[in-house]
């Protein structure tokens, strides 16, 4: 399995792997919305923590299509499949891969951003760790949608179609404590709400992912 | 360990394939599939290596001593010859590639990207592939496919030291291995029956 993380980590550096592609994606939804809100401090301040989860979101959703598409197109999926791993383990890895290659850069960029909207102060450190926790749950939720939609040629619509309404929670939730952090409110509510999503998403989807992925194979 | 199958029948997309399919091999024999195109040699392949499930029949098999090389050969074209190899290797507990890559005459490219080599040297790494694996049945579905002579020849060496080392093959194959020693079935008189067509779709249209 270490392996197979390894490897993943290689192809998304090498050509054409897509690592920063999501990162780049973050960068510019921000800046576009920075622009096109205009300088009002005050406004970008209200909304920015919401408008930073969303292009979390979306840069999550843009690479995917690619977690399983790729090596069912060259034969590795079967191959791994029928090598002696369990394929909870293998979507398992393929989440944690996604999540190191697009959810952590983000992780990591979303505070330099927030300046860029103008987050008050306080909302930093909080932006970050909603962001930290949340994420995961968008990874694995997000290789649950790649595994239903592997087989279908050109699968990225209906992946964001199905994918998006159960990033609803994790989003809701997510912003909840990035805006109640920045105006300095009460967060625990929303946090452990965050905390217990990611846990259970982490839990329980990749039984069902495994169990898609071997229907899809057939 | 014996492989055993017995009166097996299979089905591709809801269409039964093959029906009564029955063989045995001990360690050191080979099986080469023989049938035109679409009679199921592949979805027999498949349903072996335990990635579909079959219509009836049993498998006297542990499905984790199988190694499967399909159509695809699972490289990836972004990493090097060694760097494919070496990850097939630890995925299967790490055997040495250094044997794999000498049996396909390989050494030359192991530093070549993956994506760079021709159709058959492609075909070679991916036959490399089953020696490192280290499993005991190996299914080949079309192996010798964009192969010259010369690899087909490397390749019949590999599958007869596997055989001599206790292995087993299943080969679904159109052209000539050299492997005289090895059964031979056919697939042809298995043909299923076609079902009745039921008119579904066409009662909504």
């Amino acid at each position: 399995m270490i392996a197979l993380l390894r490897r993943d980590l290689v192809l998304a550096v090498r050509a054409g792997g897509g690592f920063g592609l999501g990162l780049a994606f973050f960068l510019i939804l921000v800046a576009l919305v920075a622009f096109g809100v205009g300088p009002g401090g005050a406004l970008l301040a209200r909304i920015a923590p919401g408008i930073l989860w969303v292009g979390a979101l979306l840069a999550c959703l843009l690479s995917l299509d690619r977690i399983f598409a790729l090596d069912r197109e060259d034969g590795s999926l079967e191959l791994l499949a029928t090598a002696p791993l369990p394929m909870e383990g293998i979507v398992s890895v393929k989440a944690l891969a996604h999540w190191i290659t697009t959810g952590l850069p983000l992780v990591v960029a979303a505070p330099l951003l927030g300046l860029m909207l103008s987050l008050p102060g306080p909302g930093y450190p909080w932006l970050f760790l909603s962001l930290l926790i949340g994420t995961p749950a968008l990874s694995v939720i997000g290789t649950f949608g790649a595994a239903l939609t592997v087989g279908l040629k050109r699968g990225g619509l209906l992946l964001s179609l199905i994918v998006l309404p159960l990033y609803v929670p994790v989003l809701i939730f997510g912003a909840e404590v990035a805006r109640r952090g920045a105006e300095g409110q009460a967060l625990q509510t929303p946090l452990l709400l965050l905390a217990g999503i990611t846990c259970g998403t982490l839990a329980l989807l990749p039984f069902a992912s495994a169990a898609v992925l071997r229907v899809n194979l057939r | 360990m014996d492989m055993r199958v017995t009166d097996l029948s299979i089905a591709r997309g809801g269409v039964p394939l093959l029906e009564g399919v029955s063989f045995a091999l001990v360690p050191g024999q080979a099986l080469i599939l023989r049938g035109p195109n679409g009679s199921g040699k592949t979805t027999l392949l498949r349903t072996l290596a335990g990635l579909q499930p079959a219509l009836a029949g049993t498998l006297t098999f542990d499905s984790e001593s199988v190694a499967y090389g399909a159509h695809a050969d699972g490289l990836k074209a972004q990493m090097t010859v060694a760097e494919n190899l070496t990850f097939w290797a630890a995925v299967h507990g790490g055997a040495d590639i250094a044997p794999a890559l000498a049996a396909f005459d390989l050494q030359a490219l192991r530093d070549r990207l993956a994506g760079a080599l021709s159709a058959g040297q492609k075909r070679r790494l991916g036959l490399a592939r089953l020696m490192v694996t280290g499993r005991a049945l190996w299914l080949l579905d079309e192996p010798t496919v964009s192969l010259d002579a010369g690899s087909v020849a490397l390749f019949a060496a590999a599958v007869r030291r596997h055989l001599a080392g206790g292995g087993m093959a299943v080969i679904a194959t159109h052209i000539d291995l050299g492997l005289p020693e090895a059964a031979v079935l056919d697939l042809g008189p298995l043909k299923a029956a076609l079902p009745q067509a039921d008119d579904f779709d066409g009662a909504f249209l």
